[in-house]
């Protein structure tokens, strides 16, 4: 029963999100809200099982969503803009160092550790290419790497990332 | 008329990182370099791109208060979040799919992935 109110409701919302400035009530009018409760009801019964495989809902806790929007607007844009520009001066100068090297991410579950990949993908100068299942080690391909950095095993999560830091943020997040 | 300023500079920035980026799908050696290249340089530019729209959307719903351009606000974030994540998820579905298939990154000074014979 809560996976089927869970999905109905956020497809609700997507939906109302989606016909915003449509009538008089607040923002929606009054057939856009009915047409949105029975889209809700229909996704619930079909995407229930999908939505909420996991059976766990702590990512329902409002201190976590309102972290996942304050972690976009903050410190993952400061590190995306700091990426962005560093390959813009690569691009023109055509300095490059690449190397395929290993990341100890530290994540237990496997959403922390899709987002860090994707923050990873998105932030500076790197790409996350593979993923070891057994401990969790992520495989990330760095456009720019020192000299002798190379020689190192392993890394660890914090020290790809310059200004902000990304991993602490995404344990609060997602652990 | 400030408003108009404000657009201009957005899509002069979103447009500027897009040319980086076809320029970096030129330049660079290998695959793993110009996913670099197409994935970031894009996403920022989009994403400025998508500034301009919500800029100019803002502006004329407090001209008109047509209610309508609140929908364009809205289409518009969700599609920058939308292009977020599927452009960092499809670049790294590439760049598995490079690394299984033997392209191996050309120009490169350590390799653990090969190394850990995955």
């Amino acid at each position: 029963m809560i996976p089927f109110i869970v999905t109905a409701f956020v497809a609700f919302l997507f939906y109302l999100v989606l016909v915003v400035g449509s009538g008089s009530v607040l923002f929606w009018s009054w057939e856009e809200i009915i047409a949105g409760v029975i889209i809700g009801l229909v996704t619930g019964v079909i995407a229930r099982k999908i939505f909420c495989r996991s059976e766990n809902y702590r990512m329902l806790h409002p201190v976590r969503l309102i972290s996942i929007l304050i972690y976009i607007c903050g410190p993952f844009l400061v590190e995306l803009t700091k990426a962005n520009l560093d390959v813009a001066y690569r691009v023109i100068t055509g300095n490059v160092r690449p190397g395929i090297i290993r990341l100890h991410s530290g994540m237990k579950s496997d959403l922390a550790l899709t987002m860090l990949a994707h923050s990873i993908t998105l932030t500076p100068g790197t790409l996350s290419v593979d993923v070891d299942g057994k401990n969790h080690d992520l495989f990330i391909h760095v456009i720019h790497l020192d000299e002798g950095v190379e020689k190192k095993e392993a890394f660890e999560a914090g020290e790809i990332f310059s200004y902000m830091n990304i991993p602490a943020w995404i344990r609060r997040i997602a652990e | 008329m400030i408003a108009d300023t404000i657009i201009f500079i957005f899509l002069i920035i979103g447009l500027l990182f897009n040319a980086l980026g076809v320029l970096g799908l030129l330049r660079f050696p290998d695959v793993y370099t110009r996913l670099h290249a197409s994935t970031k340089a894009t996403t920022f530019g989009s994403i400025f791109l998508c500034l301009g729209v919500v800029v100019f959307a803002i502006s004329q719903y407090l001209g008109t208060s047509d209610s309508q351009y609140l929908m364009v606000i809205t289409h518009t974030i969700i599609a920058v979040f939308a292009l977020a994540i599927t452009n960092a998820a499809g670049s790294h579905a590439i760049a598995r799919a490079a690394h299984r298939s033997g392209q191996k990154p050309d120009p490169v000074v350590v390799d653990k992935l090969t190394e850990a014979g995955l």
